[in-house]
This record gives structure tokens, sequence and C-alpha cells, in this order.
């Protein structure tokens, strides 16, 4: 398997008024294609900075990371993933298919090409027949679902997503889990899946990423040795639970000092 | 038409209001007049019922208290007869054929709109592409705001004759151009603090999303910033024509203007024709009360068809 994500020595600081925030520090890791990573860790521990980092939404003040094997921005600029936001952010003046559009009218897609992605994309994440309905007809987890139809319905690899399922109960939440899963299966992207909740953590990934906060760090990696079939009640099973324990211990780790 | 009975109400308690006031404020002309008829008034002559308050003569003259309602040039007209001269000048003339007739109330206000529309095409041309330079440019943050603020504390009263006086000294024809102008001064402020406040309402992470998409300038300013502050356009653009409305008349205020609901409010001033004033006054605020609600039908128009909740 290739690296598609790799950062070496990674580190950014901000400089703020109260002196400067090391929001990452040293990190090294590296995403093989077609890996489901989640990132997991209390608030401030540059999960979110990293996958920002990624995206090319922010610069790196030292070390490298290369996306594709290119530099962050460039990889932006070729448009190598597909970014979902913790809120939907759908434009509520466009309807559904008219959301999911967007990229590809900005991208330059043709009309006829349009037409086939938004029916194929919305059937993936099951919202078909709701092509014409605005986003304020729909259900906070379909909102999220028709964000992430968005970000899959042009052509690339890698997914990035920052805490799509955090503001949504955790009914729906198994139910999106599991969908996104099958997914996942479906159309072999490489995911990087920003989280807190450890559960979601363990269900969903290959690889699972413990980050501790202040300076923001990578304090354990663990692989996954779930199988790739994963049906809601495996959660049950030792094995599960024995990585949830690991993630756990390797949370509390971090938080020593508190 | 739920909101029917209490718009009627608000309706209803302002009328009984002002026929209530009619008495007392014109009770001295009242007075006036019938003493100059021959009637005994208590206490006699005008001058030394000045010190007596209107509700003490009211009390002691009762009999020509009504004679205040019925008055040709009343301090305060009532209800009926600012209604009467309005359809006098208004649709009486149109019925005979006199609608652009000088002494009409449609030509004038044909003139005031004239300016009016001029003035708001141009402040609403002003406001957007001030709002766009400010939101694009710190240095038009910077510059133009300050300014922008400065510009509505000028009285425009101030400000009016000047503009008149520069463009008759560059040449300029008529009164039409200058008055669009005052009109403009008035309107572009409302539609640029809109349009910034709508411009810059897409969220942070709206904004990052399109930079994922490595979407341009163009592509961001369309498809995300001029859709979002559209609803802020709309308001804006209300408060704007009402606005320009009013500066258009304000112009034809101190500049000698003979047309215009402006010039009709100084005329009947200097005439002493209150009724005039009135009536002018009321088509002035139904013009108003038209450009708004033609303005709001557009925007139900343009927001629903953007999948704003009905």
């Amino acid at each position: 398997m290739s690296a598609v994500i790799s950062a070496e020595n990674l580190s950014l600081t901000f400089q703020t008024n109260d002196g400067p925030v090391h929001a990452l520090k040293d990190v090294d890791l590296t995403i093989d294609k077609g890996d489901f990573v989640s990132f997991i860790g209390p608030s401030g521990c540059g999960k979110t900075t990293f996958l920002r980092c990624i995206a090319g939404l922010e610069t790196p003040t030292a070390g490298t990371l290369s996306v594709n094997g290119m530099a962050p921005d460039e990889a932006r600029r070729k448009r190598a993933y597909g970014y979902v936001f913790q809120s939907a952010g759908l434009y509520p003046w466009r309807t559904i298919g008219g959301n999911i559009r967007l990229p590809l009218e900005i991208m330059g897609y043709a009309k006829s090409d349009m037409v086939d992605r938004v029916q194929h994309v919305l059937k993936l994440v099951e919202l078909d027949g709701f092509e014409k309905k605005f986003p304020w007809q729909l259900s906070g987890g379909m909102q999220q679902r028709a964000s992430i139809a968005r970000a899959l319905a042009f052509d690339a690899d890698i997914l990035l997503m920052d805490e799509p399922f955090g503001a949504l109960d955790e009914i729906v939440r198994d139910h999106l889990n599991e969908q996104l899963l099958k997914l996942w299966a479906k159309t072999g992207k490489t995911v990087a899946f920003v989280t807190h909740s450890i559960p979601e953590a363990v269900y969903l990934s290959t690889k699972i990423v413990v980050m501790s906060p202040r300076p923001g760090r990578i304090s354990d990696v663990i692989d996954s040795t779930l199988p790739r079939e994963r049906p809601l009640d495996l959660r049950e099973s030792p094995e599960f639970l024995a990585l949830s324990h690991r993630v756990r211990e390797g949370l509390r780790a971090g938080h020593s000092y508190d | 038409m739920r909101n029917l009975l209490p718009i009627l109400t608000v309706l209803g308690g302002i009328l009984v209001l002002w026929y209530l006031s009619v008495a007392p404020m014109n009770i001295r002309v009242a007075l006036d007049q019938a003493e100059r008829a021959g009637a005994d008034i208590v206490p006699e002559g005008s001058v030394e019922r000045r010190a007596v308050p209107a509700w003490r003569l009211m009390a002691d003259n009762r009999d020509h208290v009504r004679a205040g309602y019925q008055l040709d040039r009343p301090r305060l007209p009532t209800p009926a007869q600012v209604g009467q001269e309005l359809w006098k000048t208004t649709g009486e003339m149109a019925l005979n054929g006199r609608a652009w007739s000088k002494r009409s109330l449609i030509y004038h206000a044909w003139i005031t709109l004239h300016s009016t529309l001029w003035g708001f095409a141009l402040g609403t041309a002003v406001g957007i592409l001030g709002a766009v330079a400010i939101v694009y440019s710190r240095v038009a943050d910077m510059s133009l705001m300050p300014w922008a603020i400065i510009s509505q504390t000028i009285p425009i009263v101030a400000l009016a004759p000047m503009i008149i006086v520069v463009s008759s000294q560059l040449g300029v024809e008529g009164r039409g151009l200058p008055k669009a102008i005052i009109s403009a001064y008035l309107c572009f402020f409302p539609v640029l603090v809109g349009m910034v406040k709508g411009l810059r309402a897409p969220e942070t992470s709206q904004l990052d999303l399109l930079k994922t998409y490595d979407a341009n300038g163009w592509q961001s300013f369309f498809k995300l910033r001029l859709p979002a502050s559209l609803p802020f356009l709309f308001t804006s653009l209300k408060v704007g024509v009402a606005a320009a409305l009013v500066g258009t008349i304000v112009g034809e205020l101190p500049t000698g203007a003979i047309s215009g609901l402006g010039a009709r409010i100084l005329i009947g001033d200097q005439f002493g024709t209150p009724l005039a004033i009135w009536s002018a006054l009321f088509a002035a605020a139904i013009l108003a009360g038209l450009l708004v609600t033609l303005l709001d039908l557009v925007q139900r128009l343009a927001l629903g068809r953007m999948g704003a909740r009905a």
C-alpha cells in the first residue's frame, strides 16, 4: 500500500497575544491508500488543525507534509479531497441537488455529467428523491448526509471529515456510522475522520490516532484488529472493548497532568 | 387577513385622536372668524384670547367648537377634509382629463417619483459598489466607511442648495439631476450598511468550503456572498427607497422648485393653505407606501424562489 498522506516532524505554532500556541508539535504519521483513519483526543489536541493542514487550509510552521505526493496546497488546487465540516453548511437558497452541484459548477463539469453525478451520490447516501427539497425541509442527519454527498460528487480519492456527526444524537449517529462504512467499502476512498467519540473511532477505523493537547501531539497509533465487515453488534465483542480500552488509556496518558 | 383587525384598530385609534385634536387646534381660528361675523365670544378680542388655554375657550364658547371642523384654512384639517382635497387634486382631475395639469397632485407626484427612482437607482448602485469595495479591500474598509458615516451627519437641507449651485455651474440643465443626487445621497447609506453586513454574512466554514474547491474570487462572490446578502439587500432597499423619496422632497424644498410634492408643501406653507400641505404630505406617504410594497413583492418572489420558508 502506498502512502497517500505522510507527515514528518510536522509542527504548527499560532502566534497569539498570549504568546505562541503549539497546536501541533513533531507529528509523524502515514496514511495509506484505502485507510480509514480516525483522530481522537480532547479539544485543543490539534486533530482539527491537522486535518486543516492536510486540506491546505492551514500552513504548518515546520516539518513536511505531502498529500498524494504533493504539497497540501497543490493537492487542494488539484481538488484531491472532499471536506465535510461539522456543520452541514448547505446553502439554504439551493436545493439539495443544487448544493451537490455547487462543487461541480465551480470545477466546470459538463451539465449532463452533473445530472448523473448528483443522482449517483444521492443514491450513495440514500437520499434519492430529495434532490428538489430545500435544506430546511430535511432533518439534521439528512442534511449531513447531503453534505457528504456533496464531498463525494467530484472524483477526489480522499475524504476529510471534521466531526461530521458531532452535533447529531446517538441513534442517528449509529445509523450514519453504519452507512459511512458501507459507503467507504463501496468507494474505496481514503478517509481521515476527526471525532471525540471512542466507540465511533473504534467502530469505523482501520487506524486510530490518539492525540493529546498542549502541545498538540500524537500519543498513540492503534492499528485496528477488527474485520472489514462490521455489523453494529460487533461493538459488544471483547475485541472491540479491548480496542476501546486501549484508546481510553491513550487519552488518559495524555491527560496525566490534570 | 388575520392582520386586518389590529391594523384597522390602530387606524381607528389614530382617526379618533385626530378628530379630537381638531377642536382645540382650530378653536382660536374659529372664534376669530365668528367674532368677525358678529358673534359674542368670551373673552372678546383675539389678543385677549391668546392668554387663555384652548380647553377654556372651548368650554366658554361651546356653540363655536363645531365651526372648527368646517374651516377653509384650518390649522389642522380633518381627515375628511384632507381626503376631499386629495380626491379633488387627483381622482377628480384625472376623471376630467386634467391629470397632468400643474394643479394636479398626480403631476407633482410623478415629478417627485421620477427623481426618486433615479436617486434610488444611483444610490443603490453606489451603495452596492461601495459595500463590495469595503468587503474586499481593507483599505476601503478603513477609508470609505468613516466617510459614509460622516456624510449622514451633515444636514441634507444645508447640502441641497450647494448641490444645486454646483450642478448649475457645471452647466446641468433643470433640477432633475441635482434632485436625484440629493436623493441618492440619503439612499445609498442604508444600502451600503446592509450590503456590507450581507456580504459578510457567510460563515468561515462556508468560505473554507469554497477554498477546498479552489474556487476563484468571482465564483465565491457570485455563488456565496451575493446570494447570502440578498435578504439583507432587500431590507436595505426598502429603507433606501423611503429615504430616496424623503431626499427628493427635501431637495425640492430649498431650491425654489415649482413642481414636485416638496414644492407643493413649500408653496402651501407660503400661501397659508394647510390643506395643500396635508394633501401633499399624504400623497408622499401613499407614494412611499406603494414603493415599499412593490419592493416587498419583489422580495417575496425572489426569496421564495431561493427556498425561503413561506
